[in-house]
């Protein structure tokens, strides 16, 4: 029994990282009409971006935390201006096969400087060691990123419904041309929506360097998953991601306890089911 | 009469012309079937390539009129794309000769293709001691190291050493099966005991799930039977989790020096495994090692993998050379490889086996503290050494049908 609680926790930290990343990729959907495939890449550049901070510049793991996510957003910034805006209004496969590609772009220039078995980067001082729960051993830092992507995830969903600007942004969304009539930027606030986006990755991505190695193919392995994520959640809404992001790390965590072998393909079924009986996801609206 | 004279040295000179290009065919392809883009191209991968063209380099053939060609392909992990690439390899691309082929799955998949078509697989990334066992075949030679080895190395050290519970960590695949099986074996055989296993899916990035039921086990030895960025994945968190420091012990029974760079000594000080390669073992490996180096992009040194690729195709190379020519029957090449007994810098003096087993010594290392490493790449301590004759799986208690008994 005690170990199923240990399950149930190491499930929930895995499932910060889901939220993270699907919550960007749910803004990203719901904002910009882009299915963002290069996700997972702009994950992995957010750890090595952190990587590079500590070992040319001597920048640690904190400042790291906000540098890192800016640098990597305005890479996206500078994507979505150069590249995606042209597929605004085309149908999602073009935005999907963009992204695509530009994943395996920027992963294979990373393999190819830094080999496949990835960079180490050590757990920050303040928050090594860990504590004894009772039933489990929780290391300080996982800890340390379930608080940290939950109060980040919180922050992400009111900025964009509660909030002025995420008002705004909604509106854009839905009648660009009304919009810029009251004398909005439609084309501005879309680039900024995508580094949102593109920064809640890399977040993901440096608080993921002292666990993971940092490796070029990290954010390969776990964008699928993030994608089953967003769309079990329904495409585009923002509380669904965060929660199904939360949820799916438990279940992956218990399917980890009771039958191992099926811990990946787990997620895939749920997907299915959910699929079948509910199309537009679990909080998804109609289209 | 004239006349008749020219035409009598004419044809023979024709004769002779034709007779010779009939003799001596001299071309020679060779195929690097490898990990291009996964979590094992560290290993093998573009480092591979490179082996095999300074094994060409070296191997001095160009210069006695030999044509030969080195081609590489990624076969991404996957025993179907494998075998794929494979066949049109043998049937189209005339490759005689596979090396490295590391991933069991794809090796055992190519080797049995590679029978089938007649070719020739040097073997010098995948583990499986299937491969000379019960898979084995007159086509294969095993090179480096393979899992019956590693095994009987480290896990008979460690349960000398005290530990004589175990508890698996392994890849849901034909090689982590293997390692679980023989090493295993080894334990029960030392008088320790297994008390359970937990099976991973190949490339996870999440260990902890999977640590904290082995630390659930209590047992004294948590054995890795995975490789590459599983292994750095799975010590890294173990260590995060403080397993090492709760008194249990980590057994990596599949480590290269690219995992143990790659993680950092801080993190991997300590770890014992074996391998049969390491480039700071004598002058040879130095000096070979060194050039290697020199051309990688990153600058790294050769794993034993890439070594077993270099050492392979010298042998093969003397081998097509005294052999002068026709290099394209590779049971008969491969019969004649075994007879011939090997000598490179890289392994020193060894022999193969009739069941295509290469035999070398295998070297228990231990990971230097941060502290006495001397600089990159300095990071083994020799723990011990097993000499050929014993590292490997006995003739006595092979399966393999080539094995007379």
């Amino acid at each position: 029994m005690q170990a199923l609680y240990a399950q149930l926790l190491v499930g929930l930290i895995n499932g910060s990282f889901y939220a993270l990343l699907s919550l960007g990729l749910a803004v990203i959907f719901g904002m910009l009409n882009i299915i963002n495939f290069a996700h997972g890449a702009l994950y992995m550049m957010g750890a090595f971006c952190a990587y590079f901070l500590l070992n040319i510049a001597g920048i640690g793991y904190w400042p790291a935390l906000i540098i890192a996510p800016i640098v990597v957003g305005i890479f996206g910034m500078i994507l979505e201006r150069t590249m995606l805006q042209w597929l605004a209004g085309l149908d999602h496969l073009y935005g999907l096969l963009l992204t695509f590609g530009l994943a395996l772009i920027i992963q294979g220039v990373f393999q190819n400087y830094f080999g496949s078995s990835g960079l180490p980067y050590a757990i920050p001082s303040e928050l090594q060691g860990g504590m004894n729960l009772g039933f489990m051993f929780l290391p300080i830092y996982r800890g340390w990123v379930v608080v940290f992507s939950l109060i980040v995830c919180f922050a992400t969903w009111y900025l964009i419904e509660k909030t002025r600007l995420g008002a705004n942004l909604r509106a854009a969304t839905e009648n660009p041309t009304l919009v810029r009539a009251f004398g909005i930027n439609v084309p501005r606030m879309i680039t900024l929506t995508y580094g949102l986006g593109v920064g809640l990755a890399a977040l993901a991505g440096v608080l993921s360097a002292p666990i993971n190695q940092v490796r070029p193919l990290m954010g390969a392995d776990l964008i699928i998953v993030v994608f089953a994520v967003v769309v079990i959640g329904g495409m585009g809404s923002i509380m669904g991601s965060i929660i199904t992001g939360f949820a799916l790390g438990v279940i992956e965590g218990l399917t980890k306890y009771f039958y191992p072998e099926a811990s990946n393909t787990v997620v895939f079924v749920l997907m299915v089911l959910v699929l079948l009986l509910k199309p537009t996801g679990l909080t998804g609206r109609a289209a | 009469m004239k006349h008749h004279i020219s035409a009598l040295f004419l044809g023979t000179a024709l004769a002779l012309a034709a007779g010779s290009a009939f003799a001596q065919d001299k071309t020679v392809k060779i195929g690097v079937l490898t990990d291009n883009s996964g979590l094992y191209s560290d290993l093998g991968g573009a480092g591979s390539t490179l082996a095999a063209q300074m094994a060409v380099e070296d191997s001095g053939l160009a210069a006695k009129g030999w044509k030969i060609d080195v081609v590489s392909a990624d076969h991404q992990n996957k025993p179907d794309i494998g075998t794929t690439v494979a066949r049109q390899w043998i049937d189209v691309e005339k490759v005689d000769i596979f090396v490295d082929v590391l991933n069991s799955g794809v090796a055992l998949a190519v080797n049995n293709l590679v029978k089938e078509k007649n070719a020739i697989m040097i073997n010098t990334g995948a583990a499986t001691s299937d491969l000379t066992n019960t898979q084995c075949s007159p086509n294969t030679i095993h090179w480096v190291y393979d899992t019956y080895m590693l095994a009987n190395s480290t896990g008979q050290a460690l349960v000398k050493a005290g530990g004589d519970t175990w508890y698996f960590l392994t890849a849901d695949y034909a090689f982590g099966h293997a390692l679980e099986r023989d090493t295993s074996a080894v334990v029960v055989k030392s008088g320790g005991k297994v008390i359970g296993t937990v099976r991973h899916p190949l490339n996870s990035s999440d260990f902890s799930s999977f640590l904290l039921q082995a630390q659930a086990s209590k047992a004294k030895i948590i054995g890795m039977a995975n490789a590459g960025g599983d292994t750095t994945n799975t010590i890294k968190q173990a260590s995060e989790f403080g397993i090492v420091a709760g008194g249990q012990k980590l057994a990596g029974l599949l480590l290269f020096i690219n995992d143990v760079h790659s993680l950092g000594l801080k993190v991997a000080q300590g770890l014992n495994f074996t391998e049969t390669f390491y480039w700071d073992l004598n002058d040879g490996t130095r000096a070979f090692s060194k050039r290697f180096s020199e051309r990688m992009k990153n600058k790294a040194m050769p794993s034993m993998v890439q070594a077993g690729v270099y050492s392979g195709l010298i042998h093969y190379f003397k081998t097509i050379d005294a052999m002068g020519g026709n290099p394209h029957d590779g049971v008969k090449v491969v019969a004649k490889m075994k007879e011939t007994p090997t000598d490179d810098p890289l392994f020193g003096k060894g022999t193969i086996r009739p069941d295509g087993r290469k035999l070398h010594p295998a070297y228990l290392f231990e990971v230097k503290k941060p502290s006495e490493s001397k600089g990159p790449w300095d990071y083994y301590k020799l723990v011990g050494t097993t000499p050929a004759d014993q590292a490997f799986r006995p003739l006595s208690e092979s399966a393999c049908p080539l094995v007379k008994k």
